[in-house]
């Protein structure tokens, strides 16, 4: 029971207080286990003494104490501890969060750090879920789909790094923010991602994820507002969230975009998403957030599923492809085309996709075909096109909705054996 | 932190230019010493001769082997080094990016350990 109370404080505290450790005591590595002190000191001591009034507060504290402890133990052991002592600020200084930019998020210091490019992109994202979201490095390797040996070693070789080639715990000043943004957005589409489809696992969405991705962005706009590119993710985020409520239905089963109920979209965060995106727009310095905004902007404009702007968002895609010319990218330009009225066409991209060979084993590539053969009334291609599907993918509620239209397709094509 | 600057470029390149270019190149790196030096964070560096004057030595069995050329033969060859002193890696990144080689080839940041076994006198 306190355990759970613990577990859900770390998901929403633990980023926060974990990144003011990083920072005062200098080390990813003792601010992680100073905080896995002040937890365990927790079920230690609020069984007796109760719960404090205010327990994130609580944990930052006694994390502060333990981390100093630790620091007090390793000066009587080695040289490096009494320095690293001795440069560390006061307690006084704990609050003290302007010293960089004018932007004082402890978290956006944290992400410029994960997001250098000293590092490899793999730990960047690593990185950034374990210091920025308080993933386990078992919840890590189940997202990112590998081994948790894997995981665990790109880990320690980041901070690793981290600590002896003496990469900056800052935002870094304005001459190398635009450079060090791509990363940065990466990165927090990458969580974003992780909240709104999980990879593995019953749940499908993990919405605290979301939630960070968006505060970041948000924050991220709010240091670099002339970056259209920063508003042009955060547009992208908020319009995908503002769809999660019709995402799932009563059975937690997978919603189709095309079968959501509309009325369950958050307006407000359309229109905030929108707007975000004009704003950008008129920048005039388009890239790829800001194309893939736009398409959501499209579907989010649209009455209902049948009143979708295809032409539009297939020229979009055609855009996008320029900008991120990946078999991924390709496949939604397959589907767009497929679904602006040019069935055949559509369906024979998809087909040099998988000839392609790189997304021959992606469940979304035998999802997408099989959508698009049922609607060509083709039902024993579609069929074997879900049951491609399911061969390739681990998600649960993903799994359930691609079993369901294979069931749809198995009972049409009994009703109507002559199609 | 001290960092090592390891200059990396393709000699037969290096050896193919005219001498303006040798003179305009020499020129940009001894505006880039004297920047380097006068900023503070200068602890040390040289050209290195050519990898033809190489030798690698390797004890074994007691033995000491001494063979001709360097440890690896790669496209690119260690050309010269700087050793700087600066705050973080950022400030190495600033520096190595002007160093005039860094156009043509590539420059290795390698940053120096706490452990000073290897410079106790």
């Amino acid at each position: 029971m306190l355990a759970g109370a613990l577990a859900s404080l770390h998901r929403r505290d633990g980023g926060r207080i974990l990144a003011t450790l990083i920072r005062k005591l200098g080390s990813f590595d003792l601010a992680e286990e100073a905080l896995q002190d002040a937890y365990a000191k927790a079920l230690q001591h609020w069984p007796v003494d109760g719960m404090p009034a205010n327990p994130p507060a609580w944990i930052s504290v006694v994390a502060w104490r333990c981390g100093l402890d630790r620091l007090k133990h390793e000066r009587r052991a080695h040289p490096d501890g009494a320095a690293l002592l001795a440069s560390l600020p006061g307690p006084e200084d704990a609050t003290d969060e302007a010293a960089t930019n004018g932007i004082g998020d402890e978290r956006l210091r944290l992400i410029f750090t994960c997001c250098h490019p000293a590092l490899a992109p793999a730990a960047q994202v690593t990185l950034a879920l374990r210091s920025l979201c308080g993933l386990s490095t078992r919840e890590i390797a189940r997202a990112l789909l590998e081994p948790e040996a894997t995981t665990a070693q790109r880990l320690v070789r980041a901070k690793a790094k981290i600590a002896a080639a003496a990469i900056p715990y800052r935002v870094p000043p304005a001459d190398l923010l635009a450079e060090r943004l791509a990363a940065v957005l990466a990165v927090i589409y990458c969580v974003f991602n992780e909240g709104y489809v999980a990879s593995a696992g019953e749940q499908l969405l993990r919405p605290d994820l979301c939630a960070e991705a968006l505060r970041l962005g948000r924050l991220l706009t709010a240091l670099m507002p002339d970056e259209a590119e920063a508003q042009g993710l955060l547009a992208l985020m908020l319009l995908h969230e503002s769809r999660r409520e019709a995402r799932l239905d009563a059975e937690g089963q997978l919603v189709p975009l095309e079968e959501q109920v509309r009325a369950q979209w958050n307006p407000e965060l359309i229109a905030e998403g929108t707007g975000t995106l004009a704003l950008a727009l008129t920048r005039k310095s388009p890239g790829p957030y800001q194309i893939q905004a736009a398409i959501a902007a499209l579907h989010a404009a649209a009455p209902c599923a049948a009143a979708t702007d295809w032409l539009q968002i297939a020229a979009l895609y055609g855009a996008l492809l320029r900008h991120v010319p990946t078999p991924i990218v390709e496949l939604n330009a397959a589907v767009a085309l497929a679904m602006s009225g040019s069935l055949d066409a559509g369906l024979a991209w998809i087909a040099r996709i998988e000839a392609g060979g790189t997304l021959d084993t992606y469940h979304l590539l035998h999802a997408a075909r099989a959508d698009l053969n049922r609607r060509a009334g083709q039902l024993a291609a579609a069929r074997a096109s879900y049951e491609r599907a399911l061969e390739h993918t681990d998600n649960a509620a993903e799994r359930r909705y691609l079993q369901r239209r294979l069931e749809e397709t198995r009972t049409a094509g009994a009703a109507r054996p002559a199609r | 932190m001290q960092y090592l600057l390891l200059i990396y470029g393709d000699e037969q390149q290096w050896a193919a230019m005219s001498d303006a270019e040798v003179r305009e190149t020499m020129a940009a790196y001894v505006r880039f010493s004297q920047a380097l030096a006068a900023s503070g964070a200068l602890r040390g560096g040289s050209e290195l001769a050519p990898v033809s004057t190489a030798t690698t030595v390797r004890v074994r069995n007691g033995r000491t082997l001494a063979t001709d050329g360097p440890f690896a033969e790669t496209k690119e060859q260690l050309g010269g080094y700087y050793l700087i002193e600066v705050p973080d890696l950022d400030a190495a990144i600033a520096w190595a990016a002007q160093i005039p080689s860094a156009v043509h080839g590539s420059i290795e940041i390698r940053p120096q350990t706490q452990n000073q076994a290897l410079s106790q006198v």
